[in-house]
């Protein structure tokens, strides 16, 4: 399967002269840029690891391209994405989060049911991946 | 304008409260110095009187109908600060282009209004005064509210910003898609279309505005099939789902027991539709928040009284109650589809739902200068006659903080119902993409879909199926101002 979360999930994976059109755009809004990865793809992992700061200061799309390449050589087996946080009033939060590599194989989700009553079902989304231990899991 | 015979103009307090009969302006309902204060609230009436009426003599009528006034002097008045009681007119302009209409501008001071309350506030403005037998017609096209006000409110149980935090999707317009057909179908069937649109790359399916609670599926079974359909697309996606569940129904307590069931079946989102009154929005509001649910307005009803320029509420007041009563995402029109509404006009409900702040803007109807307070976005909701085919259109017109709902447009696709959602989210991310990059797309939007649909065969069948479907027809309701723009 493929984990469709991310602004561009759907489209074939971004090339790096993509990739960079992007951070390039979020540079022109002011936006500040991040790279996050994990390795626990499930549905509401919010908190997925930063791959250092959000780049304030940075504003040159290559230098921020070298750090996405140095968090998707740093962690082969990782989801890697993007995300570009804007700190207008009214926003304060991201407006672009995309991601830009995934492990070679995506296992995906099993979907755990609990039967209660009243034909109630307890709904678990688990990944296979983390069934295992962090680090061990792609 | 009485056809009872009216004094002349009172010169003091002992003439002007002597019984009898005064006319509305010299009664003190207008005032063409009055400088509107910051704290009061403004609103914008589209007036026709009838033939031989003075329009200022009408305007000050509108003013005192919708406040202090009755047909008649009363004595009581002198035991109130009727002074300031009074609505007053301001400001009286004939409608550029329409002869007999007038724009007729009032002023209402802070204290006539209960905090917090629509019902209040619509049974002032939008009460007897609609009713009035002067008037040929009354519109009310706009108002503005003091800061003071807006904060008696709590506003969207959630707001764009932590809608799109907790669901996990920025940079691009949500997908959505209305079940259809919209009636008949059983909880088995009807979940199954969930399932299908959801897997298949939509954020959001939705009840439609009259699926309640009836023979061929009561209302329990449609949210237990549409649980496991939601759940079971997250499974297969690892993105986060959602299906409107409608919860209106007869009284407070039905709709309150099915949002309980909404919420322990482990739904992000309920819905309601505009017809149950806005009390009840503002209860359903409140519950939403207290219950962490995202609240989903439909308008149905709307167009019985919002579509006719000269008679009824303009929708972008009706928008701005919304926002108010709080709710999440409201319906609003989407320019290009099926459903009334011409490009600035549409531009203009979208602006006062979404921003921090609306700066004047009469090309798109806002004859007000708003500021919000601190109160959420809402998240308009286009839906109605759109298609893949007009992505470039409608990100061009609506931007992306919208929700982009394609019923037959994902259920009507000739590969089946996941192709269809496929479609739109390919579509969508592939405009969204170029965008970004800075292409143009007004322009450049046919040839970026025919480049997509080379790696989606879904996509390619939507355009093919619907490349010619349009419905350019000329809209009632514009903001008269300058001239309306075609859609396309």
């Amino acid at each position: 399967m493929r984990v469709t979360q991310g602004t561009f999930s759907f489209l074939p994976d971004l090339t790096d002269e993509q990739i960079k059109a992007q951070i390039e755009y979020c540079l022109q809004k002011g936006w500040a840029v991040s790279v996050e990865y994990t390795d626990d793809p499930h549905p509401r992992n919010t908190y997925w690891e930063m791959y250092g700061m959000p780049m304030f200061d940075l504003k040159d799309a290559a230098g921020i391209m070298r750090e996405v390449d140095a968090c998707r050589k740093t962690f082969p087996n990782c989801y890697v994405k993007v995300n570009a946080f804007d700190a207008t009033r009214g926003v304060e939060s991201l407006r672009l989060s995309f991601i830009v590599a995934r492990p070679p194989e995506e296992p995906g989700f099993t979907l755990v049911r609990e039967e209660g009553r009243g034909r109630q079902i307890r709904y678990t989304t688990r990944a296979y991946a983390t069934d295992r231990p962090a680090g061990q899991r792609y | 304008m009485k056809q009872i015979a009216t004094r002349t103009k009172p010169t003091n307090a002992a003439q002007r409260y002597k019984a009898g009969v005064l006319k509305y302006a010299d009664m003190g309902y207008w005032d063409g110095s009055y400088e509107p204060q910051p704290t009061d609230l403004l609103a914008l009436f589209r007036i026709t009187p009838q033939d031989g009426v003075d329009p200022v003599e009408a305007a000050a009528a509108v003013a005192g109908e919708s406040s202090t006034a009755t047909w008649t002097v009363v004595w009581t008045d002198r035991l109130t600060a009727c002074e300031r009681y009074r609505a007053k007119a301001y400001k009286v302009e004939p409608v550029p282009g329409s002869p007999g209409q007038y724009f007729a501008y009032i002023a209402y001071d802070l204290d006539l209004f209960e905090p917090g309350s629509i019902a209040n506030l619509s049974a002032s403005i939008i009460g007897n005064v609609f009713g009035f037998k002067p008037l040929k017609a009354l519109r009310l096209e706009d108002m503005r509210f003091p800061a003071a006000y807006v904060k008696t409110f709590q506003g969207p149980p959630t707001g764009i910003v932590v809608e799109r935090e907790r669901l996990d999707k920025f940079g691009r317009p949500l997908l959505g898609a209305t079940v259809k057909p919209k009636l008949g179908l059983s909880g088995k069937n009807y979940g199954r279309v969930v399932y299908e649109a959801l897997q298949g790359g939509l954020d959001f399916t939705k009840d439609d505005e009259n699926i309640n609670s009836q023979p061929f599926m009561h209302w329990r079974d449609r949210f237990l099939y549409c649980m496991e359909a939601v759940n079971r697309a997250q499974a297969a996606t690892g993105e986060v789902k959602g299906h409107y569940l409608n919860v209106t129904a007869a009284t407070m307590e039905d709709m309150y027991e099915r949002a309980e069931f909404a919420k322990e079946l482990g739904s992000v989102i309920v819905m309601i539709d505009l017809v149950i009154g806005y009390t009840a929005i503002q209860s359903m509001s409140r519950w939403a928040r207290r219950n962490d649910l995202l609240l989903h307005l439909h308008r149905a009803g709307h167009g019985t009284y919002t579509r006719q320029k000269t008679h009824g509420v303009s929708f972008r007041v009706i928008a701005k109650w919304m926002r108010l009563a709080g709710v999440d995402h409201l319906h609003a029109g989407t320019v290009v589809g099926k459903l009334e509404g011409d490009p600035n006009t549409v531009q203009g409900y979208y602006n006062v739902l979404r921003e921090t702040h609306n700066d004047v803007d009469l090309a798109r109807g806002i004859f007000f200068e708003q500021d919000w307070a601190g109160l959420s976005g809402v998240m308009p909701v286009a839906s109605g006659g759109i298609h893949a085919g007009q992505m470039h259109q409608l990100l061009t017109y609506l931007g992306e903080d919208c929700v982009l709902q394609f019923g037959g447009g994902t259920i009507g696709h000739p590969m089946g119902i996941a192709a269809g959602a496929t479609a739109n989210r390919v579509a969508l991310e592939a405009m969204v993409l170029a965008r970004n990059e800075g292409r143009d797309i007004w322009n450049e939007g046919p040839d970026i879909l025919a480049n997509a649909a080379r790696h989606c065969t879904p996509l390619q069948a939507a355009l093919d199926t619907w490349r010619d479907v349009t419905f350019n027809y000329a809209s009632t309701d514009t903001p008269d101002f300058v001239p309306t723009p075609a859609v396309a």
